[in-house]
């Protein structure tokens, strides 16, 4: 199913539940509210038609200094693949501000738990339910979010002491 | 203690740490476990000591400034990051690039692959003690590296590709010389296969070891060799052809059991497949440009900078300016070496771009490795870690 039809079956769906909804280069989104998340992409991994049983990235924006001024800060953009029927999806969440928390995906699929944890780490954006959110590129004792638009890309912190233990409670939160 | 009595064992668990400086680590990681005599019950991994802002950077210089920076992610394979970056700003463009330099393309990115495997083959063998191996296979590699010499003076980061195209034409005589090392992969191969394929040591340190299930890659997000190692047949040359792999005969190896043994033995066969999509390219490669004839994209020939206004003016504002790119998003992806390498990049109309997001291959694969080894043997990480590849520069970005 090409990404347009996708966008308008989602679109059928949850009429009210889309902030907003595009497409660009032949690629077709939605944004969607934090609240709505697990419903949203549970309903996109069971429905038989479209079987997005892959999540293959989790990024996030910060839109501080973009143009087009949107009422949110953040975005973290998921990157649906159905590997049965090979087609891909993408689905944006707005974040209003840090305080806002995203519901964690890591029990629906494995990969959020450390894809989540980058997102924490570089933009400060936190993930509820998950149970591990510790910082994964940057040294814990590292201050602000790089990738922020407002931290400055000069800022150099210097550290060195060793992490004492990275194995977690349980060992399906590792 | 009277004789004939037994003194009562001390069994505490042991908390080990391996890495970041360990030799089975290659790059930096580090891997913390907790073990039961020898057998491994907790596992934790931390990883970004590679870490180095390529997002923030390629945010902070110009598309075509990325190129440089993009090589070094996947640094086994550096041709097809960069291959992929231009690819990537092409879609955001709505361009594409002309058919030699997309065959030239598929034929760099898949020496990438070959030396890609090569290594991680080499560095593996090396890992469980099979120390010859890994000089046949370097000794293979260097024959590529010096093909890229050839084409543009760099062994390894070429910043051969450039946005609408690659930086210029083949050497002549290069094609040929291409062909010549392909051919002498088999000799390489049959060695490598030789000693190790039906090896008892081998198989009995491979097999069965560190098994990733199909359940496991799909919920990881787990691609490449190490997804077909599982039986799942997705290669995105195949799903979603982009440079025109369509047009090329070959097939996709799938092995069944996902343990490392199975890991290992598919990039021997993708080797061998790249190898059978190179000889194509060459056979079928078209002539004309090799970079877009638009001077907002490319820069133009040398001879028009120095010897035209217009080129001179064009030259100007493509090194002062940047490429003029409309607002925009794209999520872009090819089939690295390790598997799906994604750009998702962020246009906000300006010469740089708003927001860079890698999605590397590695960083999904590994992030599976922390369940894969509950169980095994301590001596069991080593081989299991090898064959997953995972490259620091990608991992860590």
């Amino acid at each position: 199913m090409d990404q347009s039809s996708i966008a308008s079956k989602v679109a059928e769906q949850f009429k009210s539940k889309l902030v907003s909804s595009g497409e660009c280069a032949g690629q077709s989104f939605i944004t969607i509210n934090p609240i709505d998340l697990v419903e949203i992409l549970s309903w996109l991994k069971s429905d038989t038609e479209l079987k997005f049983d892959r999540l293959m990235d989790i990024g996030g924006v910060d839109l501080i200094d973009h143009p087009s001024e949107p009422a949110h800060r953040f975005e973290v953009v998921y990157q649906l693949l159905s590997y049965e029927l090979g087609h891909r999806f993408r689905v944006k969440v707005a974040v209003k501000n840090e305080s806002v928390g995203v519901p964690s995906l890591w029990t629906m699929w494995g990969i959020a738990n450390w894809m989540e944890r980058e997102v924490f780490d570089l933009f400060g954006i936190n993930f509820d339910g998950h149970p591990n959110m510790r910082r994964i590129l940057c040294h814990e004792d590292f201050v602000g979010h790089a990738l922020r638009k407002d931290y400055p890309i000069d800022k150099r912190q210097m550290l060195s002491r060793p992490v004492a233990s990275v194995m977690t409670e349980k060992q399906e939160w590792a | 203690m009277s004789v004939g009595e037994t003194p009562e064992l001390v069994t505490d668990k042991l908390i080990l740490n391996i890495g970041p400086s360990h030799p089975i680590t290659h790059g930096t990681l580090r891997i913390q476990v907790q073990l039961d005599g020898e057998t491994i019950e907790r596992a934790g991994c931390e990883i970004g000591y590679l870490h180095r802002g390529f997002e923030k950077q390629a945010e902070n210089c110009f598309y075509q400034q990325v190129i440089p920076f993009a090589e070094r992610l996947n640094y086994m394979g550096p041709v097809h990051n960069s291959n992929a970056w231009c690819y990537a700003v092409e879609q955001l463009l709505g361009i594409e690039a002309p058919p030699r330099a997309q065959a030239i393309r598929v034929i760099t990115s898949e020496l990438a692959r070959i030396i890609d495997h090569a290594i991680c083959l080499g560095t593996n063998l090396v890992d469980l003690g099979a120390l010859t191996n890994f000089w046949y296979l370097y000794g293979y590699r260097e024959k590529i590296n010096d093909l890229f010499e050839e084409l543009c003076g760099a062994r390894m980061m070429v910043n051969y590709p450039r946005i609408g195209g690659v930086m210029e034409d083949v050497p002549e005589g290069w094609l040929d010389k291409v062909k010549v090392v392909m051919t002498e992969m088999d000799i390489v191969i049959a060695e490598v296969k030789g000693l190790v394929a039906k090896n008892r040591i081998f198989i009995d340190r491979t097999r069965g070891v560190g098994v990733i299930t199909k359940e496991q890659a799909m919920s990881w997000g787990v691609t490449g060799p190490c997804l077909r190692a599982c039986g799942l047949d997705y290669d995105l040359r195949k799903q979603n052809p982009y440079w025109g792999y369509e047009k090329y005969d070959f097939d996709v190896p799938v092995y069944q059991n996902g343990d490392t043994n199975d890991r290992m033995m598919i990039r021997f066969d993708e080797m061998e497949q790249s190898r059978r999509i190179i000889i194509q390219a060459i056979d079928q490669i078209p002539e004309g440009p090799v970079v877009s004839g638009d001077t907002r994209i490319a820069l133009p020939d040398k001879d028009k900078v120095h010897n035209t206004m217009e080129g001179l003016i064009s030259h100007f504002k493509m090194i002062m300016h940047g490429i003029p790119i409309e607002s925009g998003e794209i999520y872009s992806v090819t089939e690295g070496g390790n598997g799906e390498l994604g750009f998702y990049i962020v246009s906000d109309g300006s010469p740089n771009a708003y927001r860079v997001r890698v999605r590397p291959p590695c960083f999904a694969n590994y992030s599976v490795f922390p369940h894969i080894i509950i169980g095994s043997q301590l001596a069991d990480i080593a081989a299991a870690l090898g064959s997953i590849n995972v490259i620091a520069g990608e991992l860590d970005r």
